[in-house]
């Protein structure tokens, strides 16, 4: 076996990883080799990127966001992009015995080599498993301790917009949109290569800060009231600018990446080619941090989705093509595509999905015409709270006339099965806000009834914890601790069960409140919660998305064990409702909403009053075009003819 | 409300063809459902006009038989697909290599002019790579296995457990050592011609049987690679190609 100081840089580990491959589950998931990989000689380039999704490679390697960087990143002449993925505890343990550290599935390259090492967070859940990669790497999981010869950790993807738990884990964050700014990084990289690395891995990071292309919290301190408040956070260095703004991608038409999407070998939980259709939502739901931190609406144009498609099938040779986006029938070309996406389909056996759960009509028929020749299983809504009042609350403007009516539609065209998904746990929120969940999924079931003369309709509830997100409205609320939520739910249980006449009919899915309270923790936490977190790995924390990895009696003995001398717990950071004077552990970054806006769209969540979206009603000033300098960029474009499709070559003899 | 298939045109199957492939080096590690997917969408990326069956969910015409087990390398894997135009077997093997990632290579195409193909497929080659083994342990494992009239082995099957014979399928064997070059370590080779029985004897099955006669234990895990399979050959020390039929 070599030992890390005996390989050269960038040499391939495969051999070391081959061995241990026998002995462990799902050995593919490890190998790379997928269709349309990349690997670039590594004395070919001067800027290496380690790209990672920190979960098992099949929840990571479909990850539209890593899939992209890897591409737009492989395209420059000067740099290279791997990637990697969680280890399975039964390959980390061959791997820390055997002393094999954590690899790439491109080149099989130690994580430890390369300059910049990125990761996406969906999720918060998945910081534990930042910490082991990087741990496995033989990086030093604080920041502090390491030194020019390891790559610089940066983080991304929405969770990053709270970067503040993993402050002492990450040297650096990027918030928004990547593309532009992996460029940016890449050229600052450059050129402190090319000027003999200036300040060393200080330099590094003061350029990068002091650009504003990301944020660097060592360059920060945060100062707390006795109370556990935060009373300041102030950069420590000058030039490095008071607050971080996000990244905004305008213009998706001239991005139309992935331009060559990844096919693993591997089954995955996507297994499909995925073309996004814009980006952003102003909807306005405001529990959704997705749609707050992702605006103003950019669409791509249906030609180039088209083109996407048609080069994706091409290269790819999937047979079902999702259009993805945050409320996917809300694409102001939609009707147009889905028709003439369909006709030239039909006859291919591809087949197209939009992963919509808007309640209306129109919603229904989009999916009709692209079951055209399928079959119709299962149709999603979202009316997210179960009462009126509720959906007030949120912003959710659905009234029930809207959803009974959605329904007897979808069934009425022979869609068998409708899904609903609620949550529980809203501000404000009683028990019988929840409990008439059980009332509307009745109604659904009499009304699928009425329609279809026929007792072979179903409706499965699926209920989500509400987590509270910063950078929305919501974020000075309290989350309903894990034990009510239970007992909301134990309620409506049963009073679904209870239901003779149409119980039977209907299906309930939910998890229990206890991973929300982590969530809840991880997401509004400050770097305080970096304690508990590093606490919690140690004692061996991973996988926190599995149910069957996550324990919430470890997190909360590590919460527990790393702020007892703070005047902050578990709940202070979840089931505690802020004021507005408050300082946010994210107030230092910018997702352009103005926090006037957020707080009187709170008071109206309170009030009970809705608020319109920009793309239809006039703008209601959230402040992120102002502030960002960007503006919504819709259709239609008036084009409706698909571009010619690719001639392939024949086969027939 | 009818559950009906809607009534689609289903192409008829016009021509018959047989495909061997390979499956090498780090794709040795995919299994048999990570080959079907790969090689069906490799079918549509290179414009094979494969049939499809009838009904609600239309699936392509394509047989599989005798998969390799996961972590086994490959030289002669057999399928068998149904198309609905005539097509020219080197531009189809040509274009499902190109289409495949490399380390599934498609070597072999041919049309299908017999029936019975699954049946000619008699027996197995493997090659069982030792590194670190030399060729006297071996031998020594390998005589004390051919000794035995029956060595019984457990494997866990989708029904449980079960115990079963791993030596009567074996028809011949024979180990010889690699060239030891400077800075190879040393490292035996088996190779066995295993009968294709219900159940199936494997490769591990035969490594779990020397385990049990001879406690061979190998240092690293074996490397294991089909070299052929096809109808056993009159003297049982190899076999014959499965595709010579075919060929006519």
């Amino acid at each position: 076996m070599t030992t890390a100081a005996e390989r050269a840089q960038g040499a391939t580990i495969f051999t070391e990883i081959e061995a241990l491959l026998p002995l462990v589950s799902k050995p593919i998931q490890y190998v790379g080799g997928e269709l349309n990989a990349v690997v670039k000689p590594w004395d070919s380039v001067d800027v290496r990127w380690v790209l990672m999704y920190p979960d098992a490679y099949e929840v990571g390697a479909p990850n539209q966001g890593v899939q992209i960087l890897y591409e737009v990143i492989n395209e420059l002449p000067n740099a290279l992009a791997e990637r990697t993925y969680s280890i399975w505890p039964d390959l980390e343990g061959h791997m820390r015995a055997a002393g094999v550290p954590q690899f790439t599935v491109d080149a099989h390259r130690a994580v430890g080599d390369f300059d910049l090492f990125g990761v996406s967070f969906s999720t918060e859940l998945g910081y534990t498993n930042m910490l082991t990669a990087i741990d496995l790497a033989g990086i030093p999981v604080l920041a502090v301790e390491r030194t020019i010869d390891h790559p610089i950790v940066i983080a991304g993807g929405h969770a990053a917009f709270n970067p503040e738990p993993i402050a002492d884990f990450i040297d650096a964050a990027v918030i928004g949109d990547g593309e532009e700014a992996v460029l940016r990084i890449t050229a600052l990289v450059q050129q402190w290569k090319d000027e003999a690395r200036p300040g060393g891995r200080e330099g590094l990071l003061l350029a990068l800060a002091t650009s504003g292309v990301a944020y660097v919290p060592s360059f920060y301190d945060v100062t707390y009231l006795p109370d556990g408040r935060i009373q300041r956070v102030a950069p420590n260095r000058p030039d490095v600018p008071w607050r971080v703004a996000k990244h905004t991608l305008m213009d998706l038409d001239s991005w139309p990446y992935p331009k060559n999407p990844l096919v693993p070998l591997a089954e995955t939980v996507h297994e499909r080619m995925s073309v996004e259709i814009f980006r952003g939502c102003t909807r306005g739901c405001r529990f959704c941090q997705a749609g707050m931190i992702t605006r103003p609406v950019r669409e791509r144009s249906m030609s180039t989705i088209a083109e996407m498609i048609d080069n994706g099938l091409c290269k790819t040779g999937y047979n079902e093509v999702g259009l993805l986006s945050l409320s996917s029938a809300d694409h102001s070309e939609i009707a147009e595509m889905s028709k003439a996406l369909a006709d030239r389909y039909a006859e291919s056996q591809t087949s197209l999905s939009l992963p919509s759960t808007r309640v209306d009509a129109f919603n229904v028929d989009l999916a009709n015409e692209l079951s055209r020749n399928g079959r119709r299983s299962g149709l999603t809504f979202a009316p997210e709270g179960g009462s009126e009042r509720m959906r007030q609350v949120i912003n959710k403007q659905v009234t029930e006339e809207d959803l009974i009516r959605t329904v007897s539609t979808a069934y009425a065209a022979g869609w068998r099965q409708v899904k609903l998904y609620f949550m529980c746990g809203l501000p404000t929120e009683t028990d019988d806000d929840v409990l008439q969940i059980a009332q509307l999924a009745r109604e659904v079931i009499r009304a699928g009834r009425e329609v279809t003369g026929s007792r072979d309709i179903r409706c499965t509830i699926s209920i989500g914890g509400f987590i509270p997100k910063p950078h929305t409205p919501f974020q000075w609320a309290a989350q309903l601790d894990h034990e009510a939520t239970d007992a909301r739910l134990q309620k409506l249980k049963e009073a679904i069960r209870n239901d003779r006449q149409f119980g039977k009919a209907i299906g309930m899915r939910y998890h229990d409140g206890k991973p929300g309270i982590i969530e809840g923790l991880l997401s509004r936490g400050d770097r305080r919660v970096g304690r508990v977190i590093l606490e919690a790995w140690r004692q061996g924390a991973r996988f926190d998305g599995w149910s069957e990895h996550f324990s919430f009696t470890r997190w909360m003995s590590a919460a527990e064990l790393a702020l007892a001398d703070q005047p902050v717990d578990v709940a202070w950071y979840t089931t505690r409702e802020r004021q507005q004077n408050e300082v946010l552990p994210w107030d230092h970054l910018d997702s352009g909403l103005d926090s006037e806006w957020l707080w009187d769209d709170w008071q109206a969540a309170i009030a009970e009053t809705g608020v319109g979206d920009c793309r239809w009603t006039p703008c209601s000033d959230c402040g992120v075009c102002d502030q960002m300098g960007t503006d919504i960029q819709v259709g239609p474009t008036g084009v409706t003819e698909l571009p010619m499709p690719i001639l392939r070559t024949s086969v027939v003899g | 409300m009818a559950r009906q298939a809607p009534v689609r045109d289903v192409a008829p199957t016009v021509q018959r063809l047989r495909l061997r492939y390979a499956k090498r080096g780090r794709l040795r590690f995919s299994s048999h459902r990570d080959f079907q997917r790969a090689f069906e969408r490799a079918l549509r990326r290179a414009g094979v006009p494969i049939a499809f069956s009838a009904g609600f969910s239309p699936h392509p015409k394509v047989s599989y038989t005798n998969a390799a087990p996961t972590g086994t390398a490959s030289e002669a894997e057999y399928i068998e697909i149904g198309v609905t135009v005539a097509c020219d077997t080197e531009r189809v093997r040509a274009a499902l290599d190109e289409a495949l990632p490399p380390g599934l290579d498609v070597l072999d195409v041919v049309v299908a002019s017999t029936s019975d193909f699954a049946a000619r497929l008699e027996a197995s080659i493997w090659q069982v790579e030792f590194p670190g083994l030399s060729l006297h342990v071996v031998q020594q494992a390998l005589d004390a296995f051919l000794a035995e009239s029956e060595v019984l082995v457990e494997r866990l099957m989708k029904q449980g457990k079960r115990t079963f014979d791993a030596r009567a399928a074996v028809v011949w064997a024979r180990v010889e050592e690699v060239d030891a070059a400077a800075g190879v370590a040393e490292c035996a080779i088996l190779t066995v011609v295993v009968r294709h029985s219900t159940p199936a004897v494997r490769p591990d099955d035969v490594l779990a049987a020397l385990r049990l006669v001879a406690d061979l234990v190998p240092p690293t895990p074996p490397r294991v690679t089909r070299l052929a399979q096809g109808p056993l050959a009159p003297d049982g020390q190899g076999v014959g190609d499965p595709l010579a039929l075919d060929r006519g």
